[in-house]
């Protein structure tokens, strides 16, 4: 049987339709699902293998970028999402999506244990995704480096670049200090990077770092390593045709066929 | 108690904008400018409440700190450096809205809530500085409020419902008096409708209500009835010299030229034209296509981000109107010369750099948010539209075909869907149609909105769900004229019963005219058939879209409007409908009437004369053109726009290793058809400088411009359509509805030369400051069938040794160009149509299906020369071409004409040498002249007989066209 995928949609959700496809591609049966039907039971987190938060504007992104919906994801779905992480199934959160776990807490998560997240009703993030360095929304591809030693060990699958286009106003990737971005980097919490055309580092350069992000992060997983998100959409690069500069490679479809491949 | 929350950055962070734009306002003083966020809460609540809020939803951990108190602390009222600004009560106030309900889910009590925006600035500033400040870029008044110092935040309106209806005294009224009326109450309409209403009460033996008159004028509007398309014309086509050439009667522009064009046409793939929201063409077995195009001009003057806004908001609710699924926007925007000087600007208006950056804001923030792809468009700069810009949105939605229902059934319920109904956007239809002055933005505040793309997300959503199960039995949008003229239209044949207070309103106090009239965003009307009210509930409840049942059909032909079970207005459709006089204009177009003194010389001495006027070398007129602010790289507008989301945008509107180059077309591919190779592909066309030459020939350039760069990506020459956007003065003055009957006779030549139907269109008319017209602006946009999407070409040069080739006739035709228009010469012969131009585009086509063709352009503004420019740049690579054998042999041509001239038809193709010879016997029938090749070396040459025009590295080309100099 296909792994069954649970694609949330919000009011202001806009990229669930191609998540889905990019999950069909990849032999994965999603299911796109309302938040209202989570919140009336009738449908189930749990009876799900993966979850996925498309890219879009949820609630309108109208205090903050993803800090609408991950109030809904602490306050409503608190338990549900959390037994649901702590079981080992798999989240993908793609642009409002990782910025929903972010400021939802759930990911980076608990970095380490000497650098825990406190497990409070005010839980001290230190990690968040805010307005660009531009200072105004962007769309323009770009390539990621996938990193290969990530805690998400399904990453390891992925062989070479992932092209694919950015499309936000807050990707901006940034730290509470040094040492959370240390913690980061040695915990191997690290799962994308913004990189050339050549896959060498770019030291912040826009617009190779389209956004700011410290360290040209693109992307991130937690440490029990089923949980990853990035601001880019490999959802809408999924077949050649797709690509502005017309290659074959370096398809978006790879981080789907990877985590999917982990389920079946 | 009020509460009053500042969420400010922990690092500090200098408002750029503000700090770049204050020296244009004269203030060379400010040094900077930090942005906080209040919000307000009206509410009791603990401290450690309050913490919870800020850290949950408020202020960011990591980036903000967030401060609270009551404004009592606030300060005392006097901080000279501060400039607090909020909007004014009843505007859309989204993240008041979502914060009031994310309080709710956290579990603190439910209570009011505004926001607004505090700015604190240093540097040597007067109070007269920080008013200019305020009022020059950071508050519109149209909208917001701003205080120096501590600001008292308003929250909804409190106020009483009101069942206020007035009866109209216009009985025994002179015309003077009934002229006075229609001023007063915003109603635009003219004696002769006055007129007409007065007769028809008198006959009623009785007065008219506000909520009738209202109603009427709504109906009557120019923008929703078209008067003047409708209207008999009397037209006189006078020669240069005053001699009548033509003397004619239009019987409506309308019905005699572009519905006479479609209905000449009438290909089998055309679905609909001119009935509906929208128009509809064929796109494979199943699904059909709809594209629509609206103006927002007048709102967009007025409060540049909340025009646009919700322009696009409405135009995409036209596309939802024929029961199609949006997806992908288009734009077009015209705007005053962005380096105006300030103090010249005329009181009233907003600079035009203001309005174009707010214009931009705002169409991306709709787009964006409703996760719709803007992949096409055009911004044309000119000092004719300082006091009007104009801004086009155009949406395309897939809908199944024959899915969309458009009978309502006698008994089937009016049902309103999504946004409640405010005070925001009262007089809107008949606003359009008054001219702009200085003090619009006083009276006519009240008809600008601020849109919220989310809740029209949510109707997209509940419409396509509800279609799918087939719910209801007519839809239209609520646009211009709000329920009125929803309810009006589609009650049309049957009449309708209406219980005013039923409709969900923002905040109580509007009288029922206003609750009819308001043009309050995101709503729909559709029709109902009593037993689906249940399960269209369910649904809308699941998308969180609020229903109200306003009434029902009721087949007695009548519209019957209550408040509280007393009527307010009782009208029969058909004099609602039908009793509108048709109007009588007078018309007259005369030649080169811009330039009597130098026309006809132009012509003449077009030989001999040019290497007096141009003493600028070729190399430095082309760096010119393509830094001209028209032709220049889009490319920091264009990436503001979401154009990938949905996956399906092949052809994008940049192009090039770089991504950086200019497009023709886009080409799309809908999501939910990849089963097979068909995508469909989208242009624009505008050129208001060759309108102020002649309009005829702007019409018929811009049918062929909009053609061309649909066969240049792809597209099938015989599936294009097309669609008319007129914007122009006031059509009541002979000279300016000259100019328009002219151009529709364009319009109409060109759409049967070409094929290509119109199949939807309008009007925006009108279009003055302080009695000033706009130049007269024709939009084409078209939609063409993509037969192979594995067949697009995109206009960027691929590969060093490739040949160019020039296909098309090139003329000695300057008049009405760009290279004209900057060295300010007036004259010359405009272009003309093509010689049989299907035939060659026909030929194109079938080279691209052949996969012949390696890139392609279109030649357009600037000519050859910026057409080749383009394609280097963007291919980063050079090329070398011989133009000398190009034109008529006979008369020869300048070089300039050779570089510049603007005839129509022509195209630059680049194909591979193995398939040269293909290419020559493909295209032998029409004129297609090998130019040159393209070359490693990065440098653009162009020769004329041996003789170097153009010798440029292609670096300076870049640079020139995307003004980095």
């Amino acid at each position: 049987m296909k792994p069954s995928i649970l694609i949330l949609h919000a009011a202001g959700t806009n990229r669930d339709a191609e998540a889905a496809r990019a999950c069909e591609l990849a032999g994965g049966a999603p299911d796109i699902v309302h938040i209202n039907q989570l919140r009336q039971g009738e449908q189930r987190f749990q009876d799900y293998q993966m979850l996925l938060l498309p890219g879009g504007f949820s609630y309108g992104d109208a205090l903050g970028a993803g800090a609408r919906m991950a109030l809904d994801m602490q306050v409503y779905f608190h338990d549900q999402l959390h037994s649901f992480v702590a079981s080992g199934k798999l989240v993908l959160g793609i642009c409002n999506g990782f910025q929903v776990l972010v400021k939802a807490g759930l990911l980076p998560g608990e970095i380490s244990a000497e650098h825990a997240t406190r497990n409070t009703q005010h839980a001290t993030r230190t990690v968040t995704l805010t307005e660009n360095a531009s200072g105004h929304f962007e769309c323009r591809w770009v390539h990621l480096a996938v990193n290969r030693q990530a805690r998400a060990g399904f990453l390891a699958a992925i062989d070479e670049l992932i092209f694919c286009p950015i499309a936000h106003g807050e990707g901006n990737l940034q730290v509470q200090d040094a040492a959370t971005l240390a913690a980061l980097e040695t915990n191997e919490l690290v799962a994308f990077r913004y990189v050339d055309a050549n896959g060498q580092p770019v030291g912040g350069r826009y617009p190779f770092n389209p956004n700011g992000s410290v360290a040209d992060i693109a992307g991130l997983c937690n440490a029990q390593g089923n949980v990853v998100g990035l601001m880019p959409h490999p959802e809408d690069h999924l077949l050649p045709i797709q690509n502005p500069l017309g290659g074959a490679g370096q398809l978006g479809s790879q981080l789907f066929t990877a985590m999917i491949g982990t389920l079946t | 108690m009020t509460i009053r929350i500042e969420v400010r950055a922990k690092t500090q962070t200098t408002n750029q904008t503000v700090l770049q734009n204050a020296p244009m306002l004269g203030i060379h003083t400010l040094t900077d400018c930090q942005t906080i966020r209040l919000y307000f809460l009206a509410a009791h609540l603990e401290t450690a409440q309050i913490e919870q809020l800020c850290a949950l939803l408020l202020a960011d951990p990591v980036t903000e700190v967030a401060t609270w108190s009551t404004p009592s602390q606030a300060g005392g009222g006097s901080e000279p450096a501060v400039i607090e600004v909020a909007f004014r009560p009843g505007v859309t106030d989204v993240p008041a809205r979502e914060l009031a309900r994310g309080m709710v889910e956290i579990g603190l009590p439910a209570c009011e809530v505004a926001t607004a925006k505090r700015y604190e600035v240093q540097g040597n500033l007067s109070e007269a500085d920080l008013r200019k400040l305020a009022r020059g870029l950071l508050c519109n008044e149209t909208v917001e409020h701003y205080s120096l110092g501590p600001i008292h935040p308003q929250f909804g309106q409190a106020a009483a419902a009101s069942d206020r209806v007035e009866t109209i005294p216009l009985s025994g009224l002179a015309d003077d008096a009934l002229a006075q009326v229609s001023r007063r109450r915003l109603l635009s309409l003219d004696r002769a409708e006055m007129r007409t209403i007065q007769e028809f009460y008198d006959e009623l033996r009785r007065d008219p209500t506000d909520v009738e008159l209202e109603t009427l004028a709504q109906t009557w509007s120019e923008h929703c009835v078209h008067k003047t398309f409708r209207a008999q014309i009397d037209f006189t086509w006078q020669d240069a010299a005053g001699n009548v050439k033509q003397q004619t009667q239009v019987d409506g522009l309308l019905k005699q030229y572009i519905r006479a064009a479609t209905e000449a046409i009438n290909p089998s793939w055309l679905r609909s034209a001119f009935v509906d929201n929208a128009g509809i063409i064929a796109f494979d077995e199943q699904f059909d296509l709809a594209f629509k195009v609206e103006t927002h001009n007048h709102p967009s003057a007025l409060e540049p981000f909340g025009g646009a806004n919700t322009g696009v908001g409405g135009v995409v609710r036209d596309i939802i109107g024929v029961s199609a699924r949006p997806i992908a926007t288009t734009d077009v925007l015209c705007f005053g010369p962005q380096d105006y000087p300030y103090e010249q600007l005329p009181n009233g208006i907003l600079h035009p750099q203001r309005i174009a950056d707010g214009v931009i804001a705002g169409i991306g923030d709709y787009g964006n948010k409703l996760g719709l792809p803007t992949v096409n468009g055009a911004i044309v700069y000119d000092e004719g539209y300082l006091g009007n810009p104009l801004v086009f949105c155009g949406c395309v939605g897939l809908l199944p075909h024959g899915r969309h229902p458009t009978a309502p059934q006698v008994g089937d319920l009016v049902v309103a869907l999504g946004g409640r109904t405010g005070r925001d956007g009262i007089h809107g239809a008949t606003f359009s149609s008054a001219e702009l002055t200085h003090d619009t933005s006083e009276t006519a505040g009240s008809a600008v909105q601020i849109g919220d793309p989310i809740t029209e997300k949510g109707l997209i959503e509940l419409i396509e769900a509800a279609r799918d199960e087939a719910l209801y039995t007519a839809i239209t949008d609520c646009g211009a004229g709000g329920f009125s003229s929803a309810v009006g239209e589609m009650a049309k044949e049957l009449g309708a019963t209406i219980e005013l207070t039923n409709v969900k309103l923002k905040y109580p106090g509007l009288t029922p005219w206003e609750i009819w009239l308001s043009e309050a965003q995101e709503r729909l009307v559709i029709a109902v058939p009593p037993a689906n009210l249940p399960r269209l509930q369910a649904l809308a409840d699941l998308w969180d879209v609020e229903v109200s049942v306003l009434g029902s059909f009721t087949g007695d032909q009548q519209l019957r409007v209550h408040y509280n079970s007393t009527l307010v207005a009782d009208l029969p459709m058909t004099f609602l409908h039908d009793g509108l006089p048709r109007r009588r204009l007078q018309a007259v177009w005369r030649d080169g009437d811009e330039d009597k003194k130098t026309g006809r010389q132009e012509d003449e001495s077009r030989i001999t004369n040019h290497e007096l006027r141009i003493t600028a070398s070729a190399n430095d007129l082309l760096l010119t053109l393509l830094a001209h602010p028209s032709v220049a790289s889009k490319e920091q507008v264009i990436r503001r726009y979401d154009h990938e989301v949905r996956g399906g945008t092949l052809v994008r509107p940049l192009t090039g290793p770089q991504m950086d180059g200019p497009s023709d077309a886009a080409v799309l591919k809908p999501l939910g058809t990849w089963q097979h190779n068909k995508a469909f592909a989208l242009s624009v066309a505008i050129n208001p400088l060759l309108g102020k030459r002649d309009p005829y020939a702007m019409a018929v350039s811009a049918v062929d411009e909009a053609f061309r760069n649909l066969v240049a990506v792809g597209a099938d020459p015989d599936q294009v359509a097309i669609l008319d956007n007129f914007c122009w003065g006031n059509p009541t003055l002979p000279d300016r509805l000259g100019a328009l009957v002219r151009t529709c006779q364009g319009c109409y030549d060109a759409a049967l030369a070409y094929r290509a139907p119109f199949i939807s269109g309008k009007d925006s008319l009108y279009n003055e400051f302080n009695g000033k017209p706009i130049p007269g602006t024709l939009l084409i946009s078209a939609i063409g069938i993509v037969p192979n999407m594995e067949r697009c070409v995109t206009s960027h040069l691929k590969a060093p040794g490739n040949r160019l080739y020039l296909l098309g006739e090139t003329k000695a035709e300057l008049g009405g160009s760009l290279l004209y228009d900057h060295l300010k010469i007036n004259g010359g012969a405009a272009p003309v149509m093509p010689a049989n131009p299907l035939h060659r585009y026909r030929l194109l086509h079938r080279a691209v299906q052949q996969g012949l063709i390696r890139s392609c352009h279109d030649l357009s503004e600037g000519g050859l020369a910026v057409a080749l420019a383009e394609m280097c740049l963007a291919g980063r690579l050079g090329a070398t071409v011989e133009i000398g054998r190009l034109g008529d042999r006979e008369i020869g041509l300048t070089p300039e004409e050779l570089l510049f001239s603007e005839s129509n038809g022509r195209l630059l193709l680049e194909v591979q040498p193995e398939d040269a010879a293909a290419l020559e016997a493909q295209l032998s029938s029409v004129t297609l002249i090998p130019l040159g090749l393209v070359t490693s070396e990065p440098v653009l040459q162009i020769t004329a007989e041996a003789q170097s025009l153009v010798n440029l590295a292609i670096e300076q080309l870049v640079n020139s066209w995307k003004q980095q100099r």
